[in-house]
């Protein structure tokens, strides 16, 4: 990330993350708030652009102790993105649970995780050892 | 997975012995290759796919992280997500599938028939034979032993992609202390992975002057977490006899050679490889499908398909790729020509090889003796490869895409086309990279109307 004083506003050079490609986001925010995000090639690179300068967010994607599984872990993941500094709480969290199988894909394997208000679900199926 | 799919086992009805389309490979290429045959019109039970590992989805179910499916379902998917959807397409068409079975050998007879030798632990080994041959193996990472990298050979040396096996699939971490060599895209997926489970990523060194890896992954895996990249930096050697206890890096010159002085001792006791992929190509060379140095995959046609006819190749045994939505595209498109060769009855009238490495039709296939006019395409100037490498006019499609690499990083060039000697398509790049696959559109009606065409080239030129 560079950063250089514009005429009026300041610019941030960001590579999207949203999607592989990979646009380079020029964002500039002016001293009202205001922000204007450029270069990118869909709506969610100008959401990307935004949101990063503001308040950054991911997805947090991880594995999860099953309980009775043919499986020893599933993979999980949060449902929406959580703020950046969220991170590090989430994954304490998931470490300290196990889910009984069987799971199914988008099962809520632990709710609203650490007070974000987003879920965290199963990603994959796992079925129950005979 | 579901009650339609018919596990190892089964083969004692014969009901496996003979199929129209035998798909080697149950990743993603493999499942998107058969929905889309059968999609085209080949009865489900006369499409069989082979799968070595336990499950289908392949290479996906380690794939834990999202980012999969952008383009496909215009969502944001997990690999195992993304692999669920084509499994479920595969379930609902009735398509039989042979899991934890090993294609030992294909054969491609004088009659058209492709005959092969599959095994597995309940029916040992045994013969099935098809029509078509969808080539969907997939690619291997590769190892210690090609890298050069002198030292003992102490526990704590992964390839990426196993420690993301161990970290995703078996729930265990391969070590605290890491170093990783290569940025390729698992190295930088794994980097951030084996982060947020505890250990600490020391370094990413990259022999190359750039990262072999997505940007988005370099954002998002190491400048977030705060890992370091080393470009132009290798490992010239492993400490440890038992476990490992560190690595040195040093930088490297313009020949990729260490200088001198430039060392550091990194403790550590986990190094991961991320070197690159190899496409798997045994069985294809085995049965003689001509190869192409530049991908180490099949040397295809517009179709998909190989010298060898009624052969077809797709996905990451063809040429790696970075994202599975191609993977998924290119292979429905094999799938799809797979399915018209067996309608069109071909095989019966294919003799065993259609023509050589260099794209010259010796033998002549499905026109009844005639030979379809070729145009070769070659990559040239700046370009590594292309895939496919010929064309077939009467084969074409309306669009025909062209995926290829750069051999380099180039900063504000032209992507050139010719038509034989003439200038056709002009497109200004801001930046190419050798990590980052790229693509362009012809349009058969411009393929047409060009006189005497034979030879389209692609090329980099300056601006």
């Amino acid at each position: 990330m560079s950063e250089k004083k514009g005429v009026n506003g300041e610019r941030t050079e960001l590579t999207c993350i949203r999607c592989p490609i990979g646009c380079m986001l020029t964002v500039t925010s002016y001293p009202g708030g205001e922000v204007h995000v450029e270069g990118n090639t869909c709506a969610r690179g100008e959401e990307y652009g935004r949101k990063e300068l503001t308040n950054p967010t991911r997805i947090v994607t991880t594995i999860v102790k099953v309980r009775n599984g043919k499986r020893p872990v599933v993979s999980v993941k949060t449902k929406g993105d959580i703020p950046k500094g969220k991170i590090e709480d989430c994954m304490k969290l998931l470490k300290g649970i196990e889910v009984e199988a069987p799971v199914r894909l988008g099962d809520v394997v632990l709710a609203d995780v650490g007070g974000t208000g987003v879920d965290v679900t199963a990603t994959k199926s796992v079925e129950r050892k005979n | 997975m579901g009650d339609g799919i018919c596990r190892d086992g089964g083969m004692r009805g014969n009901m496996f012995e003979k199929a129209d389309i035998v798909i080697v490979g149950g990743g993603p290429a493999g499942l998107a290759a058969a929905a889309a045959a059968c999609a085209e019109g080949i009865e489900a039970g006369r499409i069989l796919i082979i799968e070595r590992g336990g499950e289908l989805g392949g290479i996906l179910n380690q794939c834990i992280h999202n980012g999969f499916g952008l383009h496909t379902f215009k969502e944001e998917l997990t690999g195992p997500e993304y692999a669920a959807r084509y499994i479920g397409q595969v379930e609902e068409m009735g398509i039989p599938c042979l899991i934890d079975s090993i294609v030992a050998d294909i054969r491609a007879d004088a009659d058209g028939k492709k005959r092969m030798t599959v095994m597995n632990r309940t029916e040992g080994l045994f013969e099935i034979e098809a029509g078509a041959v969808i080539l969907a193996m997939g690619c291997r990472e590769r190892p210690r032993g090609a890298l050069n990298i002198p030292g003992y050979r102490p526990a704590g040396i992964y390839s990426a992609g196993t420690a993301q096996h161990y970290v995703n699939i078996e729930g265990r971490m391969p070590g605290k202390e890491v170093v990783i060599l290569g940025s390729g895209d698992i190295g930088l997926i794994m980097a951030r992975r084996m982060t947020l489970e505890g250990a600490k990523v020391k370094l990413v060194a990259e022999l190359m002057p750039y990262s072999g890896g997505l940007k988005r992954n370099i954002v998002q895996c190491l400048d977030d977490y705060g890992i370091p990249l080393k470009l132009s930096h290798t490992v010239v050697d492993i400490d440890g006899k038992e476990r490992v206890r560190g690595v040195t890096v040093a930088k490297v010159d313009e020949n990729r050679r260490p200088v001198p002085g430039t060392e550091e001792y990194i403790s550590c006791d986990t190094l991961l490889l991320s070197c690159g992929l190899i496409p798997e190509n045994e069985l294809s060379a085995g049965m003689g499908v001509d190869l192409n140095p530049a991908t180490s995959g099949p040397i295809v046609n517009e179709s998909m398909e190989t010298n060898i006819t009624g052969v077809f190749a797709c996905g990451n045994v063809l040429h790696v790729h970075d994202l599975v939505d191609y993977v998924s595209e290119e292979a429905a498109n094999a799938g799809r020509h797979a399915a018209a060769y067996i309608q069109s009855g071909a095989e019966g009238k294919a003799g065993k090889v259609r023509g050589d490495a260099t794209g010259t039709d010796r033998i002549g296939s499905v026109e009844k003796g005639t030979i379809p006019r070729e145009i070769k395409v070659k990559a040239a100037n700046g370009i590594r490869y292309t895939v496919p490498s010929r064309i077939r006019l009467i084969h074409m499609q309306e669009e025909q895409l062209i995926r290829f690499r750069v051999k380099d990083i180039y900063k504000d060039v032209c992507l050139t086309v010719y038509f034989n000697d003439t200038v056709v398509m002009q497109l200004h790049k801001k930046i190419m990279a050798p990590g980052e696959m790229e693509q362009i559109k012809l349009k058969k009606r411009k393929l047409e109307e060009f006189e005497g065409l034979n030879e389209i080239t692609l090329c980099i030129e300056k601006r």
